[in-house]
Formats: C-alpha cells, structure tokens, sequence
C-alpha cells in the first residue's frame, strides 16, 4: 500500500461522503421536521441523474444539464409530494415505509420503460477532464475534485441557509418540535413542502453530479438511500451537522475498507482467502461501525429531538 | 370471535392449499408459483409475529431467509447435502444472525430500528455478493436438492409441494401458539402499552429479543425451503427489495391475525404473477396499487369485508 | 416499609422535589397532597422508578431502589396506577388482570401453553376483579370500557401483582360523583390490608380515607401528620389560601 494509493482511496472516500451528504441531508431535514420516512428519496437521485444524461444527450451540453436539471428535480419532487406523500404525513412510519416503498417500484419501472434498462453514459464536460497532478506520480481525475469542491460548496450553502436564515431556523425549530412551530401559527404545510422540495433538490444535484463518473441505470438510487439512511442514524436524526460529518465517515470506512481490508487480512491468511474475507469484511465495516456508535449513543452522534 | 375467525380463515387457506393439486392445478408450473407463494408465506407469517404481536417493524427479513439458504449453498458446496443436517444448520445461522443483530436492534424503537434492521439486512446481502467462492453477484446453482433420509424425496414435485403446505401450516401453528401463550401475552402487551408493561414488572427487552431470534430462525427455515424450490441462490434474491416484500404482504394481509400474513403473501405473489403476463412494465401498475392499498386499505385485504359493512351501516345511517 | 431521604429533582431551573425525606409505615394510608403544579405526580415517579432524582435515595423495605429501573422495582412488589389511565386497551379486562398475576406467578418465558385458559392466572384475576366490582365485565376489551371502569380496571390491575406497596395516582381523576364514591368504597375496602401511597386531588375523599396527610408546595413536604393534625396546620392554610377545597372544619364527613 502506498501513500498515492491512500490519497486516492481517501479522496474517493471523501468524494463519496459528499455525494451521500447531498442525499442525506434532504433525508434527514425531511424527517427531522415532517416526521416522515421517505424511502423514496434515493429515487429523486435517480431522476437527478437521467434528467442530465437526457440533456445533456439532446444539447450536448453538461452545463446545460445542470442548470435545466436542478428545477425539474425540484418539480418531479414536489409532484411527488402532492400525489403521494402529503397523503402519507398523518399515518405511522409502517405506511409511509410500504406507500414510499410503492413508489421506487413505479419510478424505477417507469425509468426503465422510458430509457429501457441498459446503463445511459454522461460524458465528462469538457472543462473538466484530465487529472490535476496532486503529487509526483499522482494523476487525480478534474472531475472528482469538482464533484468534492461543489459538494463542500452546497454544503457551505446548506449550512448558511439551515443556521443563518429565517427558513432555516423554522425548520431547525421545526426538527427539534414541530407541534410547537405549527403552534406558533407558522404555515407548518408550506415549510414542509419547502422542506421537501429543497431536500429532492439536493438529491438531484447529487444525482447530476454522479451521472458523468457511474452508470445511469434504473434502481441507482437504492443502494446509495441506505448508505444515507446509516448516514443520518449516525449523525442523528434530524441534523445536518450531523449528517455531514456521518457521510464522510461512511464515504471514507466504505472505500477505504475495501482497499484496506484484503491487503490487511493478507497479514493473516493466504492470498486468495485473504481476499474473500477482506471483501465480505469490507462490505460489513460500514454496518458495524454503525453499531458501535448506536451501542454508545442510541440517537446518533448529534441527537437533534428533544423528547 | 375474531380469533374464530382468524383460525378458520387459516384453516381455510391452507386447506385450499393442500386440495390443489387435486382440483387443477396440478401443472409444474402452478406448483412452482405455490410452492413460491408458500414459502414467502412463511417468512411473512413469521415476520406478522414481529409486526402484528410484538410491534417490531422490521425492514431486514429478507436476511434470514438469505442466511437460511447461503447455508444450503455452503453445505453443498462441501456436498453436505442430508436434510437432517442442512435444515438445522439454516435455522441456526439465521437465529444466530437475528441474536446477534437484534441485541443491538431492539435496544432502539420506531424509525431507528426500522433503519437498523434495514442496514444490518444490506449488510448480509453485501456480505454474501462478495462472496466469491459461491458465486458472488452471479449466484449459485446446487448440484442437487436437500435429501431426506438418503432418499431424494424433495426432487418430487407433488412432494415437495405438501412439505411446503406442511410447513406453513406448522408455522402459522407454532407463531399463533406463541402469541397466545405467557410469552406472547407480554410481547402484546408491550406493543400496547409498554409503560404498562414495564410497571407490572416486564422488561420488554428480552421477549422482543426473543421473538426475533424466533422470526429469524423461521426466516431460515423458508430459506432453506426456497433454496431447495429454485435449486439456485442468488444476493438478489435477499436484498432489501425483498425486506419490503415481505412487510408489504403483512400489511396487505392485514395485522389484525396471523392469518392476514397468509392471504397477503399468496395475494402479493399471484397478483405479481398475473400482471407480470399483462404488461412489460408492470412493476408500474403494480407499484400504484400497492400505494392505492396503503392508502385506503388501512386493515388490509383481510379487513376489507368489515370496511365493506361499516360502509353499508353508514349510508344506511344516511338513507 | 418506604422511606424517601432528601430526593431532590429539578427541571431546567425548576425544583419539582426539593429536599423530600418521608417515610410510610407498613399498612397505613398515607397521602400526598398539594395544589396543582406542587410535584405530585413527579414524586411517584421518583419512586415507582418512571423518573430517576438527582439525588437523594429511596429504600423501601430497607433496601435501595434509587438506580432500580421501574420492571425491577415492580418486581419487588411496588404496584403503581397511573393519573392517565394506562391500561392496555386491546386486552379485555381479564387478561389486563392476568398478565399482572403472570407478573408474580413464575416465568412468563412459557411458549406454548395458552395462557388464557391457564386457571392460576385467571383464578386471582377474577378474584381481583370482583374486589373492584369489574366481575361482570371481565370479557369486555378495556378499550371499550367507560372512564370509571378503567380506573377500577387499574386498579384491579395493581391489586392483582399482590404488590407490597400501592402506589395510585389520582385514582379518581376524571371520575364523576357515583364512580367516585363506589371507588372510594372500594380503597376503604383495601384499608390494612395494603401500604398505600395515594395521590389525589379530591379532598374530601383523602380526609376521609388516609391515616396520615403529607402536604406538597412547590416541592417541598410543608408538614406530615394524621388528618386532623393537617386540618389544624397554619401553614397548610396558607398554602391553601383562597382554595375552597380544603375541608377546614372537622367533621365534614
């Protein structure tokens, strides 16, 4: 293992991290101030990712794609939630777990029927391709950094807009007791679908950013929801604070363990065990880590709730 | 009353279940989908038993099924193939991994233990996509089915059907017994009342915990099961797609008595069956129906005659 | 039989138990009043064990149950009903009185009998019921049950996990006058056959039933003492001032 391997696998660690931040952070908003579990965000990170592969397709343009991208998300989302979801925020989390889980299935299904099931390709925009040398021999893809500073830049943004502004501090309000805002004679419907439409935003942003480095194919979303369900556990339901630092853990163990881990189980087993067992332990790491903190601290590193 | 009424409705399906091979449905492939729909069956009654009894929403069930089966994979593998072995083995590695991963579970309530048993249940699937040796992604193919006493009396199809019957109905026995008993009446009634529970002297800790070793270990039963029934184990096949199956057919069975896991799984699988012949996309219609269920069908399919007559008493009320 | 030592517990800047030190003699009535907000039902919490103080320690039978979680201390025979009914509304009333049998009958990891045919339960829950005069509505789900029912249903509940200590709070919130009396006819029925701890607001019912009065203010005990001995307390008076519920001449009863 050397150190340019390292720094790879810890920038693909961190570039992971950021995207999972971007899915998080609308998750656990989402939750923290409607109460409501939504396994079909990860779908917003999908259409996030096939509304930039279809521009960019008919334009030609990556730029394009991203500007035209971000509001139709937004609007996907919020049709989204006047079809489906303001229907589910009254009922238990066991219904809004089935109904979300109904539309995964539909917005799959439905990606697949209009784009069919074959992996879409988005190229690299042309400003960004190539590497940037980060030290001798260490050739690092333009893109990752971008995808890393743009991140860290609607991170920045999203801190500014949660603590600094009006809004924010209604919704931070709202995550900590959301009775008592409504109380207030706060419109608690509107910051919900605020809430919800900025939280489908920032997935599809996510989804967008991805789109040129993994394939676009249907179903993409629903691994990457349950890293950012573990993501916003750890970080505490309800706080993007949270959430950020979670996600570059889970980002940074998720890679780095599987790069690590079949070269550390070498010190101790034979050459082909030493990878099976480093990958089947890499693909637990992330879980168990989840657990040690959980055993610690049931309600997550930054507890938000105040009952 | 209603549990009358639940047990005959059991009673019923299974004995339907058992009489159809003599009434038609006899072909192959009727009793590939029912061996199937059974075997799902059994995994989701067992899951009603955490859900409907001890109010525990697990999003993770598909695992013990996995663990139930990869244990079928890696015996054969290592051509261990007597049932007598196998089926106690995949018990156990699903009870285990229930214990393990429900003492950490259960200690959190509501939304975190759904998310935690979704987690550990990606977690299993991971585990066993990287598995190289037997398959990985791809999956594996047994060389042969389970064989019972030295014989190979589950390579019958009319056999291994009334095993699965069997199966099932001894299932649903055995979770219906356990709610009904001591253990059970203090599994209910921290669901209904936990603070209740706790000053009459109950931690709910260790029955909850319990349970879930149990559900597992009957996860890895219909696991085993389903190995045998395809003759080819797949990651996919246990992902957390299938967690929400499963939780799908209980709710759409209804919670109010195991026998709602019954006729939801049987629901769930034939009506996927059906419309998959329909349309192409069918995971479309599928999806919306499953989302129209949730939302007025909030006691389930089984609950639908009694929606049915509080609809009728109302307009009359109103004509 | 239970002696509270300088518990003291605060919320925010608020003390809720300040400095209580109290002790109840095996067999009496004793109950614990005071004006709204006093930290009544805060108390029995610190002692059924719903609530930890932040100092102070609780003995009850001359052992320390301060850091015993609320299943063990129940364990130890510390039955306590709840201000907001608490039954549990899908079981009828039968088995709401059983499972508290189960609770001092043996292990409840049993799987496989039915316990609701199981006669060493359903035996003293009957038994219990009657006491409260629920036996003709035992097969009734408690959820169904009126106000009054569930308050008698809780109280069934307690007697039946044969407790040592009963801890009731506010047994005849809510109640309306005949539910009232039939209650209070029923705890006079329970009088040296069980420890009580109550907690009630109704004043007239208190004077009338407990031996011995604690009087809560703003989370401090103001005085201890049999009925009359409250009556005559100054202090008490002062708390009480401008309160009618207070039955001040002796004799009211």
């Amino acid at each position: 293992m050397t150190t340019q391997l390292l720094l790879i696998q810890g920038l693909n660690g961190l570039q992971l991290g950021i995207l999972l931040f971007l899915i998080a952070a609308g998750l656990t908003l989402v939750f923290g101030v409607m109460d409501f579990i939504n396994l079909a965000h990860g779908v917003q990170y999908m259409i996030g990712a096939y509304l930039a592969a279809w521009i960019a397709a008919a334009t030609g343009s990556f730029w394009v794609a991203l500007v035209l991208a971000l509001p139709l998300a937004l609007a996907l989302g919020l049709l989204l939630e006047f079809l489906v979801f303001r229907h589910l925020y009254d009922r238990d989390h066991l219904q809004q777990v089935l109904a979300t889980f109904g539309v995964i299935l539909v917005v799959n299904q439905g990606v697949k029927w209009l784009f069919g099931a074959a992996p879409l390709q988005v190229p690299t925009p042309e400003l960004l391709t190539g590497g940037i040398r980060l030290m001798e021999g260490l050739l690092y893809p333009t893109y990752r950094i971008a995808i890393i500073a743009g991140g860290l830049a609607v991170a920045g943004l999203l801190w500014w807009l949660v603590e600094r502004t009006k809004v924010g501090m209604l919704v931070r309000a709202g995550a900590t007791n959301a009775p008592m805002v409504a109380a207030l004679g706060v419109d608690i419907r509107r910051l919900f679908m605020i809430v919800f439409g900025f939280g489908a935003m920032l997935a599809g942003f996510a989804g967008v950013l991805a789109a040129p480095i993994l394939s676009v194919e249907p179903g993409m979303g629903d691994n990457l929801l349950i890293l950012a369900f573990v993501v916003i556990v750890i970080g505490g339901i309800g706080s993007v604070r949270g959430a950020f630092l979670a996600a570059l853990l889970v980002g940074l163990v998720e890679t780095l363990g599987r790069s690590l881990m079949p070269d550390l189980m070498r010190l101790f087993l034979s050459a082909s065990d030493a990878r099976q067992v480093g990958a089947a332990l890499a693909s637990m790491l992330v879980y168990i880590a989840m657990a040690a903190i959980l055993a610690f601290r049931p309600a997550g590193l930054f507890p938000v709730r105040t009952s | 009353m209603d549990r009358l009424r639940s047990d005959l409705t059991a009673i019923a399906v299974l004995a339907a279940l058992a009489a159809a091979p003599f009434v038609g449905f006899g072909e192959g492939y009727v009793l590939t989908l029912l061996a199937r729909a059974m075997i799902l069956a059994m995994a989701a009654v067992a899951l009603s038993l955490l859900v409907g009894g001890a109010g525990l929403v697990s999003m993770g069930h598909a695992a013990m099924l996995g663990f139930g089966a990869y244990a079928v994979v890696i015996l054969d593998a290592a051509r261990i193939v007597d049932a007598a072995i196998v089926l106690p083995v995949a018990v156990l590695a699903a009870a285990g991994f229930a214990l393990l991963t429900g003492a950490i579970a259960i200690r959190t309530s509501g939304v975190h233990f759904i998310m935690i048993t979704l987690a550990f249940g990606q977690m299993a699937f991971f585990t066993a996509s990287s598995l190289a040796g037997y398959g990985g992604d791809d999956g594996y193919t047994l060389y042969a089915r389970s064989e019972v006493a030295g014989t190979r009396l589950l390579e019958d199809r009319l056999t291994f059907h009334f095993v699965c019957v069997a199966a099932l109905a001894a299932t649903w026995l055995l979770c219906r017994m356990l709610l009904e008993s001591r253990f059970g009446r203090v599994l209910r009634a921290s669901k209904g009342n936990p603070l209740r529970a706790q000053a009459l002297g109950f931690d709910p800790y260790p029955y909850r915990l319990v349970a879930y070793v149990i559900a597992g270990g009957i996860g890895g039963a219909s696991g085993f099961l389903f190995a045998n029934a395809t003759e080819f184990v797949a990651p996919a096949y246990f992902s957390w797609q299938r967690s929400g199956e499963l939780l799908f057919m209980v709710i759409l069975g209804g919670l109010a008595g195991l026998h709602g896991a019954l006729i939801g799984a049987l629901g769930f699988v034939l009506l996927e069956e059906w419309l998959s012949h329909q349309w192409e996309h069918w995971r479309i219609v599928f999806g919306v129906l499953l989302i129209l269920a949730v939302l007025y069908l909030p006691n389930g399919l089984s609950g639908i005659p009694g929606q049915v007559a509080g609809a009728l008493r109302k307009g009359d009320r109103r004509g | 039989m239970l002696s509270l030592r300088n518990l003291r517990k605060r919320f925010g800047g608020l003390a809720v138990t300040d400095d209580v030190s109290l002790d109840v003699e095996p067999g009496e009535i004793h109950a614990v009043i005071g004006p709204n907000g006093a930290g009544k039902t805060t108390l029995i919490n610190e002692i059924s064990g719903v609530l930890a103080p932040d100092s102070g320690s609780i003995l009850f039978e001359g052992r320390d149950v301060t850091s015993l979680p609320l299943h063990r201390r129940a364990r130890l025979g510390l039955a306590r009903s709840f201000q907001i009914t608490s039954v549990i509304p899908a079981f009828t009333a039968l088995e709401n009185t059983a499972l508290a049998v189960q609770a001092g009958v043996g292990s409840s990891f049993r799987f496989f009998r039915a316990a609701a045919s199981e006669s060493r339960l359903n035996g003293p829950a009957m038994e219990a019921l009657s006491q409260v005069g629920l036996g003709a509505r035992a097969h009734i789900p408690a959820g169904a049950m009126s106000h009054g029912e569930k308050r008698q249903l809780e109280l069934a509940i307690a007697l039946a996990t044969q407790p040592r200590l009963l801890l009731l709070d506010e047994p005849l919130a809510g109640a309306g006058p005949e539910e009232t009396e039939r209650l209070i006819g029923i705890l006079k029925g329970l009088r040296g056959r069980y420890t009580i701890v109550l907690v009630e607001h109704d004043m007239q019912a208190v004077f009338a039933m407990a031996d011995r009065i604690s009087v809560l203010v703003y989370g401090r005990v103001i005085a201890t003492g049999v009925p009359d001995t409250i009556r005559g307390n100054a202090e008490v008076r002062a708390a009480y001032l401008g309160e009618d519920d207070l039955p001040l001449a002796a004799g009211t009863h």
